[in-house]
């Protein structure tokens, strides 16, 4: 995001006319009032984040000073370790492993196979196809959700990986933004590998894929995010605790650790902590996507 | 690919007829191929599930799999049930709240963060970072800071004058605290959608007006918010669908209150959920889905019918 802005600001200044006041007149503003800006700004940010760091704070805590104010005065792991061999945690985070990297894995594939299609290939009926895709992104969970889970206990699907991956995968979503994304990649790309023999499967997976790496990146950040901190369907489709995810697992915790808050903060703070780290990684990616789907 | 087509082949090269048409079939072959595990998937689990809510609405259905064919009997039963107006009650209130108030948020921190200032990056990032956390640790993390007499947000409140509130457990004020942290949760995504539609923005018109002696609130209200229609609509749209049927209408208040207290948090969605997946009443909740999607599709449709889709010039 940093450069990003930088980038942008200093091209918006080189764009306009040389004859133009208007550099000028941003230089003449006033720095007091453009420092009393960024003042305002951190303040809000640092409230805003307030929560976030009393749940770092207090994983930190003996359970005596869990509802203490300020800096631990005695820092502990005892929370942490607790959580980590005391309860299931680590079989709960690596069912959300496997559940969000194999639904983002598979989803990348298909969505950029569907992607292809739509996108450089024409077929009959992929006009029509595109519609219903399309109309298919105003769907949400919570609106689905009562034949979305009678269908896979139909299926058999119900309490296993299955049932938690394979309705996961897919969404128009990621097809829709792929697609305008290979709408822009040049014909003449393609014309150069089919010269060489390459059919379809080849021009996929030689030409189209390896250009796409960038769309791509992006939207395994924003599957990847969204799958971890899927609740509301692994809730329904599992009931054996083996197949908890991580944020199942952790609205049980709340039952059983009524009052050990410290217990459920520290597992929240591992819970958090992949979700951060690929946010911070990929947030430069995240929120390109993000634009791109708020703009369309 | 593009300069074969039927026409050019037809009398003149009869063996460039055949390689075209070949061509043409293998290319709709491929298409089809290519589409066809997302085209399966998104038909099984999303559009047919979408229409058959409105068959399963029909039917009683049971834990065991038996469908009892009962008409329009579910629909009936919306009529006598209080529970359920008092959760479209809540959900109402709910979106009346969160909706101005996320999109106000979301509207004024792009504005505050839009420019350069020493971290800026670094702002935005703590701004966005509650919405990259999962709905169940937002609910774990507010239930901690607002626990009766200990929570820190608590004590904060008694000291300011808010004494032994009880943010969660009293129904006067759970609704309230439901939506802020709704807010809290929502409204640095909402303040990126709006960072780009403000950088979509041509810089020229803001100079214009400066030069010509707009204040920063003419500014704002002739050039800005005009031009920022579209973004508003978009944020507008999705920020009542998500408040409607989204999963912060679900996830969170099943973390934070779990409906309570006296049901005063409990949303249609939340409901839903319980008829089908705590009472067993599958139909009735699927009865229960259609009616909020229909209203959602009249909403949205007014909405969009006002506004012109968001693209309405201002003045």
């Amino acid at each position: 995001m940093p450069a990003d802005t930088t980038v942008r600001t200093t091209s918006a200044t080189k764009s306009r006319p040389a004859s133009s006041a208007a550099p000028g007149v941003r230089r003449r503003r006033p720095r007091a009032k453009k420092a009393l800006r960024g003042v305002i700004a951190w303040v809000i940010a640092l409230i805003v984040f307030f929560p976030i760091a009393w749940l770092l704070l207090t994983a930190f805590k003996p359970s005596a000073e869990t509802f203490s104010s300020g800096w631990p005065k005695d820092w502990t792991l005892e929370n942490i370790r607790y959580v980590l061999t005391e309860i299931d945690i680590k079989r709960y985070l690596l069912n959300s492993a496997i559940v969000s990297v194999v639904v983002t894995v598979l989803a990348l594939l298909f969505h950029s196979m569907a992607a292809y299609a739509l996108a450089r290939l024409r077929f009959r009926g992929s006009g029509f196809a595109f519609g219903a895709i399309v109309s298919t992104m105003l769907v949400s969970l919570p609106v689905i959700l009562v034949p979305l889970f009678l269908i896979v206990r139909e299926l058999g699907m119900l309490n296993s990986y299955a049932g938690l991956i394979v309705p996961a995968i897919f969404n128009a979503f990621g097809i829709f933004l792929l697609r305008q994304y290979y709408l822009n990649v040049p014909k003449e790309l393609e014309d150069a590998a089919e010269l060489d023999g390459c059919g379809y499967p080849g021009l996929y997976w030689h030409v189209i894929l390896p250009l796409s790496r960038p769309a791509l990146a992006s939207l395994s950040v924003l599957f990847f995010l969204a799958n971890w901190n899927a609740f509301l369907w692994p809730l329904v489709t599992t009931s054996d605790p083996d197949l908890a995810v991580i944020q199942v697992g952790m609205a049980s915790l709340q039952g059983q650790y009524a009052t050990a808050y410290n217990y459920v903060l520290a597992a929240a703070l591992i819970a958090v902590i992949p979700t951060i780290l690929v946010f911070l990684i990929g947030q430069r990616w995240l929120v390109d996507s993000m634009k791109t789907s708020g703009l369309k | 690919m593009a300069t074969i087509t039927s026409s050019d082949a037809t009398p003149v090269a009869p063996s460039r007829e055949g390689l075209g048409s070949r061509r043409r079939r293998r290319e709709n072959l491929a298409g089809w191929l290519f589409l066809a595990p997302d085209a399966i998937g998104l038909l099984l689990f999303v559009a047919i599930p979408m229409v058959l809510a409105l068959g399963i609405a029909l039917f009683e259905v049971d834990s065991f799999g038996h469908y009892d064919f009962i008409g329009l009997d579910n629909f009936q039963r919306m009529f006598g049930d209080p529970m359920l107006w008092s959760s479209i009650w809540v959900t109402v209130k709910y979106v009346v709240l969160f909706v101005p108030l996320s999109f106000v948020a979301g509207l004024g921190l792009a504005l505050l963060v839009r420019d350069y200032f020493p971290g800026v990056a670094i702002v935005r990032t703590l701004l966005f970072l509650p919405n990259a956390v999962s709905l169940v640790v937002v609910g774990l993390l507010w239930q901690f800071l607002l626990v009766d007499k200990q929570g820190v947000l608590s004590k904060a409140g008694d000291k300011v004058g808010l004494d032994g509130i009880s943010w969660l457990g009293d129904p006067k004020y759970a609704l309230i605290s439901y939506v802020l942290i709704s807010v809290w949760f929502t409204m640095g995504y909402q303040m990126l959608l709006f960072m780009a539609g403000l950088k979509d923005i041509n810089p020229e018109y803001l100079d214009a007006a400066k030069i010509d002696g707009a204040t920063p609130w003419q500014r704002f209200r002739h050039v800005i918010w005009p031009l920022l229609q579209p973004t508003s609509f978009f944020v507008l749209i999705t920020s009542l669908v998500a408040s409607v049927t989204g999963l912060q209408a679900f996830d969170l208040v099943f973390v934070l209150t779990k409906g309570g207290p006296d049901n005063r948090t409990s949303t249609v969605v939340f409901y839903v959920y319980q008829q089908a997946f705590t009472f067993g009443h599958y139909g009735y909740a699927a009865a229960i889905t259609v009616i909020l999607v229909a209203f959602l599709m009249l909403v949205t449709g007014l909405l969009f019918r006002f506004t012109k889709g968001g693209r309405f010039h201002a003045g």
